[in-house]
């Protein structure tokens, strides 16, 4: 009786969090309908073609960056055996814990033309600075270097994760029936991890349009840069609305033409995954040729800019460092844990209501809370910030008429805000690990668990939590280290006196003190890799050991 | 068993919304403290900020709150906490946003005898609902060894043909170029501005990109012969104890432009009194504070900012060394006035 009904109340509890995590974007996507106040002509008309432009340049080239260096990556470590494979297989993820905008600022130190490379290669040669031509690293290309960089740990992931899953059944029949092993990569390993790569992509490509640092720090105008300038510069919220939903019109289209080019395919397993596949051994050149192939990512995502960090840092640095950055670093990691709770929490809620009333409205929040992600933090605090605040008089007034206290701002005054904030941006991330391992547990799993006498909420206690704790896991991490790097909405929604390390490196990069911002910024990478590594070991586990079934549901994609 | 694992569940379940409901609450400690307290919301990002603050609190016992971020952020938050918002002081480092929270109705005015005898008439509103409490100037730097002291000494040379591929300048979005950009538009007409605006555009050396001082080290590294950028990002290379720091003011050579007409384009840095304040007393006690000797030379040793009380000491070796010169008396809201103008203009001329 009692489990009938709660029958009702999941689904609607999933509604509500659904919507309430995707109101900020709806706040921002409501502006569309005011008048602006003329500045939208003037974009549509000067700036627009540029923004559309680049932005289409950047996305593409990052989507072709992230794809090289991801899949190639993802093929190597997880089919192929050669020396440091099993270093190569975590260490891929490190760069994971760059902030696009610090590795833009390290890159940019280092290659200017009055940087130390540029510096030494005139000493050495005599030239002066326009004796030669030298790629200039504050461009599109430049950008699009970057993101690539720090973003094809999205596609590592998530690409090695389905080559790992693939029963190797299928590949040997490939191979029997006269591929190569080109050809059965080509023909058979590459489609079947295509919900993957798309997944791995479209987080990517959707960071990558709400990244706002290192395209500005660049010069390449974009839509993000448009926003603040419509924004900021031409005084006109309702038109930097508009762009912003230019914007979601953008990342929709994405998604749709995936699917609809997708069509009725689907991406059930079966068979065994390759637990006993035979890698493929390399041997001379062709191992040298792997090694050096994840070295590329490896050295130019990490290990290049880290070490250029803590030089900056051990030769001048910031001078305030010391206990002030433990409160920091305190700050930083708590935000970040919490809000890795608390996502992941409303994934849950949420995918779980769709797997339990999957309807046509239960599909659209589901949608609509998962868009934050592409969307500039300082929007998303803004559209946080309207809501939250009317919330906030609604419950000063309702408490000094019935108290009689002045309570000041409740919501907006501590990190709730905040929470809301990271909440709304990055659901995307934790929602597409927890629907991806839904997915893969069997209706007939949830039919038994009710047949013997379960409510939803039980079975989704005693049956889907146990086995989905990879990919929550998996979700919290990516979420925590994703909130360690966030910068625009914690800048504008932080509560008094309570400065992150992204704040800090932000303050005196902002004052054009590089040199002491590498103190904090490699405090936030130093921070970020413990999750960063046990997001690795969760990945690369299973691939050795225990369940076969964890494999299957830990990071690929629904393919719904 | 199952139960006990249940129970523990819905038990940290609890301990976490606890967690949440009282972190979000410490975020509003009330103080109890006798002087008080004031909140400040703040645009300004330079650690010397810090000590400033300190010396109040030592000055007067009143604690210093602050959230610091960017000016039109600041100014949202502030227009959506509405009546209830905590904020005291808005503190901005550009008349334009100065202009543009007035505007907004975010300031009240303040009468106090201090503020009006210290500061220049331009640098405050009439009604006292803003004051500004330093300046900076956006000087023309050149590359000593290939261009003459003397060749370029205006802001309308930038736009002279013979400068062709030789200026490096940040981006037309920025608030520097814009209230520059306003100043040119509030002296010769719209029309006149964006012309000139096309001739810099014609004259870049490179696109516009990073900040002024990467133009300074830009024109040291030889990319370029002529830069734009504002004085304390200059002074401060001046006074770096990096060597190589030193040496890039060592290529460069530097003018105060417009001293045989309108003198020198400077913005400033400024704050007022929020409407809704909750400790009114405490925050114009912080800004005559602002005004006293003290922090006014605060500014210039801390932050390499010109002081706007006449006859502040500088303490400052690298301003002393660029020596007094004249300033724009242009109103400063004029920035503020004509900001989204000179944003179109600076658009249409592609300046990017």
């Amino acid at each position: 009786m009692r489990s009938d009904r709660r029958l009702s109340s999941l689904p609607l509890v999933a509604m509500l969090v659904a919507a309430l995590v995707a109101l900020p974007v709806l706040t921002v996507a409501l502006h569309v309908f005011l008048p602006d106040e003329g500045a939208w002509r003037h974009i549509a008309a000067v700036l627009l073609p540029e923004y559309v432009g680049n932005t289409l340049l950047l996305v593409g080239g990052t989507a072709c960056g992230v794809l090289a260096l991801g899949l190639s990556t993802a093929w190597l470590v997880s089919v192929c055996r050669f020396p440091g494979r099993r270093l190569f297989e975590w260490a891929l993820v490190l760069p994971l814990a760059f902030p696009a905008y610090v590795i833009a600022y390290t890159y940019t130190d280092l290659l200017q033309v009055s940087g130390p490379v540029q510096s030494f290669l005139r000493e050495l040669t005599g030239w002066s600075a326009r004796d030669y031509w030298f790629p200039p690293i504050r461009s599109l290309g430049g950008a699009i270097a970057m993101l690539s960089l720090v973003l094809y740990p999205y596609v590592y992931l998530l690409a090695r994760a389905a080559f790992v899953q693939q029963s190797n059944g299928i590949i040997e029949v490939a191979r029997t029936l006269g591929c190569s092993p080109w050809g059965a990569f080509l023909k058979v390993a590459l489609p079947m991890a295509r919900p993957a790569l798309v997944a791995g992509v479209l987080l990517a490509l959707m960071e990558t349009l709400a990244d706002f640092g290192t395209v500005a720090y660049f010069g390449v105008p974009v839509f993000t840069t448009g926003i603040y300038r419509a924004w900021f510069s031409l005084g006109d919220p309702v038109s930097a609305a508009k762009l912003s939903a230019v914007l979601l019109a953008f990342v929709l289209t994405l998604v749709a033409l995936e699917r609809w080019n997708r069509g009725g395919m689907r991406f059930h397993q079966v068979g065994a995954p390759a637990a006993e596949r035979k890698p493929y051994e390399l041997r001379g050149g062709q191992a040298a040729l792997a090694v050096a192939i994840c070295l590329v990512p490896l050295t130019f995502g990490f290990l290049l800019p880290a070490a250029r960090l803590a030089w900056l840092s051990w030769m001048g640095g910031d001078a305030q460092f010391g206990t002030r950055y433990l409160g920091l670093l305190w700050n930083s990691v708590s935000l970040a844990g919490i809000s890795a709770v608390v996502a992941v929490a409303a994934a849950v809620v949420v995918g779980y209501g769709l797997r339990l009333q999957p309807g046509r409205p239960m599909r659209l929040v589901h949608r609509v809370a998962g868009l934050g992600y592409a969307i500039p933090g300082s929007v998303i605090a803004v559209g946080v910030l309207i809501p939250l605040t009317l919330a906030d008089h609604g419950l000063r007034g309702w408490l000094s008429a019935w108290f009689g206290v002045d309570s000041g701002l409740l919501l907006t005054g501590g990190i709730l805000g905040l929470l809301f904030a990271y909440v709304a941006r990055f659901l995307a991330v934790s929602l597409q690990s927890v629907d991806a391992g839904l997915a893969r547990i069997t209706p007939a799993m949830d039919d038994a668990a009710r047949a013997l006498g379960d409510g939803p909420g039980r079975t989704l206690r005693r049956v889907h939590l146990p086995i989905l704790r990879a990919n929550l896991l998996t979700a919290g991490l990516i979420v925590f280290v994703d909130v360690m790097k966030e910068l625009p909405a914690t800048l504008i929604l932080r509560p008094f006196d309570f400065d992150t390390l992204a704040v800090q490196a932000y303050k005196l990069a902002a004052d054009e003190r590089l040199a002491e911002a590498s103190t904090a910024s490699l405090a936030i990478v130093v921070a970020g890799l413990v999750p960063v590594i046990l997001l690795a070991r969760q990945v690369s586990r299973p691939a050795q050991r225990r369940q076969r079934s964890d494999t299957a549901t830990l990071m690929a994609p629904a393919a719904a | 068993m199952l139960r006990i694992r249940t129970v523990l569940a819905r038990l940290s379940l609890a301990a976490l919304l606890g967690a949440v409901v009282l972190a979000a609450g410490c975020g509003r400690a009330p103080e109890e403290n006798a002087a008080g307290v004031i909140n400040i919301y703040s645009a300004r990002h330079y650690q010397s900020d810090e000590d400033l603050y300190q010396a109040f609190t030592e000055a007067t016992g009143i604690r210093v709150r602050r959230i610091e971020g960017t000016d039109d952020a600041l100014i949202e938050r502030i227009i959506q906490e509405g009546a209830a918002s905590p904020a005291d002081i808005l503190f901005t480092v550009d008349a334009g946003r100065l202009w543009r929270a007035e505007q907004a109705g975010i300031f009240q005015p303040v009468e106090s005898q201090v503020l009006r005898e210290r500061i220049p008439a331009q640098l405050r509103h009439p009604e006292g609902k803003w004051f500004g409490f330093s300046s900076r100037a956006r000087m023309i730097f050149f590359d000593a060894q290939r261009i003459p002291a003397g060749a370029i000494t205006r802001y309308e040379d930038l736009a002279d043909p013979r400068w062709v591929g030789e200026l490096c300048i940040r981006s037309g979005g920025n608030i520097y170029n814009l209230s520059l950009m306003a100043s040119m538009i509030a002296h010769h007409g719209l029309e006149a501005a964006e012309a000139w605006a096309r001739g810099v555009v014609a004259n870049f050396a490179r696109n516009p990109q990073g900040g002024d001082t990467d133009q300074l080290r830009a024109v040291a590294a030889g990319e370029c012969g002529i830069a734009v950028a504002n004085s304390y990002y200059f002074a401060r290379l001046m006074i770096s104890e990096d060597a190589a720091d030193r040496a890039v003011v060592e290529k460069l050579g530097w003018v105060f432009p417009n001293q045989q007409d309108r003198g020198t384009h400077v913005n400033i840095s400024g704050a007022g009194i929020v409407t809704t304040a909750p400790n009114p007393a405490q925050a114009l006690a912080f800004l005559e504070f602002l005004a006293s000797p003290e922090a006014q030379t605060r500014f210039a040793r801390g932050n390499n900012e010109y002081p706007v009380v006449l006859g502040a000491v500088l303490d400052n070796p690298a301003l002393e060394a660029l020596g007094p010169f004249e300033a724009d008396p242009l109103d400063a809201t004029l920035y503020g006035v004509h900001q989204a103008e000179a944003q179109r203009a600076l658009d249409r001329a592609g300046w990017k």
